[in-house]
């Protein structure tokens, strides 16, 4: 079946199999590999993108699903050189070890929007992703400070 | 994955029809238990028809005595909406704790009702509040449309369209979780309406029930000492790896109790 999506603001035509996972879109077929592939099984958050803004697990939602929808993945976040305020302050914060549900985990901290009130509410708003070197610390000082600047919302 | 054909019809009647025309066809709505179900090959339908485009689906309305929510509408806008959050705190408060936020952002009222898993959450509020469930064809209280593990009243052509939920004096959910998968080894509904309470447990049997005795006591008396030597029968609670019946029935219990003082 053919689809027409846009990702990271630029349209996308492409024809999939019905049975084709968002996921292997991204990476497969349009070479956007910082979305990763963790768990295949909805746990480990590793694969989240945005669909029509809202943090998502695109190895739980079919290509077919995000037709003529907006889809933003960690390479839509960067302006040129210049690394979106969540990345930047997961930089500075060191809130990364292997890095590997990293993409992930600034994705799913950008849908927290004003629910990261408190770093109580930051880790409950991130159990949807597990970061297997338990760095957990430093994520969250990285969301809670990217919090306190005005344009760190997507 | 197993192969299959995709619809996404823009209209219910299209959507019924192209399901009669279908030797095995599933229906889609968040599919946040359904894809995980195909990628496990522990269902192999022919066809999907995603509902996503169906109007009049979504939405939530509170009215003077009840709120009516769309079967389309996602867990993240029912635990985010402020009339919700006025109106019945308990069942917004509910939804945001179903999954995880990413779940949430995807998952819908209709899908888990209707996929019916042992341990939703939804279904506790539905049964507990006495809900009505609206469907392309007819109108199912909760206390019919519920029926075991997976199991509803619903025939497999049949599409669930909103929820009518009246609106209790009180209400409150306690819920204790799978530490790891974060589903509910036991979780309890507790709805006060004017007349009587009403009860209903899900996660600890293989569909959720309603709790009698629980119900009777708190009927004559609506506090957590009501609970005083009411045993609950571990007979029939779902028993495995994570804990045992007499565990389950341990937690319903207690968790009665804290929805209680959390609704008082």
């Amino acid at each position: 079946m053919r689809i027409t999506l846009s990702v990271n603001g630029r349209e996308v035509v492409a024809e999939v199999e019905p049975r084709t996972l968002l996921v292997t879109l991204l990476r497969e077929r349009l070479a956007l590999t910082g979305t990763h592939v963790g768990c295949d099984t909805g746990q480990c958050g590793a694969c989240t993108v945005h669909l029509d803004g809202r943090a998502v697990k695109s190895c739980m939602v079919l290509a077919a699903q995000a037709d003529g929808r907006h889809v933003t993945t960690v390479e839509g976040l960067a302006d040129g050189d210049t690394l979106h305020p969540m990345q930047e302050a997961f930089r500075e914060h060191h809130a990364l070890q292997c890095g590997f549900c990293t993409p992930g985990m600034v994705m799913a901290a950008l849908d927290l929007g004003a629910e990261a009130s408190d770093s109580r509410a930051v880790r409950d708003g991130l159990d949807g992703n597990l970061c297997r070197c338990t760095g957990y610390h430093g994520i969250v000082e990285a969301v809670m400070a990217a919090r306190s600047r005005a344009d760190a919302p997507l | 994955m197993h192969p299959f054909e995709y619809l996404r019809p823009r209209g219910l009647a299209e959507a019924i029809a192209a399901f009669r025309a279908s030797h095995d066809a599933r229906w889609l709505a968040g599919g946040q238990t359904l894809i995980p179900t195909l990628k496990l090959r522990l269902a192999s339908p022919a066809l999907l028809i995603d509902l996503r485009e169906v109007p009049d689906l979504g939405g939530i309305r509170v009215e003077a005595d009840r709120v009516v929510i769309g079967a389309m509408t996602i867990h993240a806008e029912v635990a985010a909406s402020p009339e919700l959050r006025a109106a019945l705190p308990a069942l917004a408060t509910l939804a945001g704790g179903i999954g995880d936020r990413q779940v949430r952002n995807m998952g819908t009222l209709g899908g888990s009702i209707a996929a019916c898993d042992p341990a939703a959450d939804y279904p506790a509020a539905l049964l507990a509040l006495g809900a009505e469930i609206r469907t392309d064809r007819r109108a199912l209280s909760a206390d019919d449309f519920f029926l075991g593990m997976f199991e509803t009243a619903l025939e497999p052509d049949e599409v669930v369209t909103s929820v009518a939920v009246p609106l209790p004096r009180a209400a409150a959910y306690a819920r204790i979780d799978n530490p790891a998968s974060r589903y509910a080894l036991a979780g309890v509904f507790v709805a006060r309406f004017d007349d009587a309470v009403r009860v209903a447990v899900t996660g600890a049997a293989p569909a959720v029930f309603r709790a009698d005795a629980i119900e009777r006591a708190l009927s004559a008396d609506f506090s957590p000492a009501a609970l005083d030597g009411i045993a609950i029968d571990p007979d029939g609670l779902n028993e495995d790896m994570h804990a045992s019946a007499e565990y389950r029935a341990h937690l319903i219990g207690v968790l009665a109790r804290r929805a209680v003082v959390a609704a008082s």
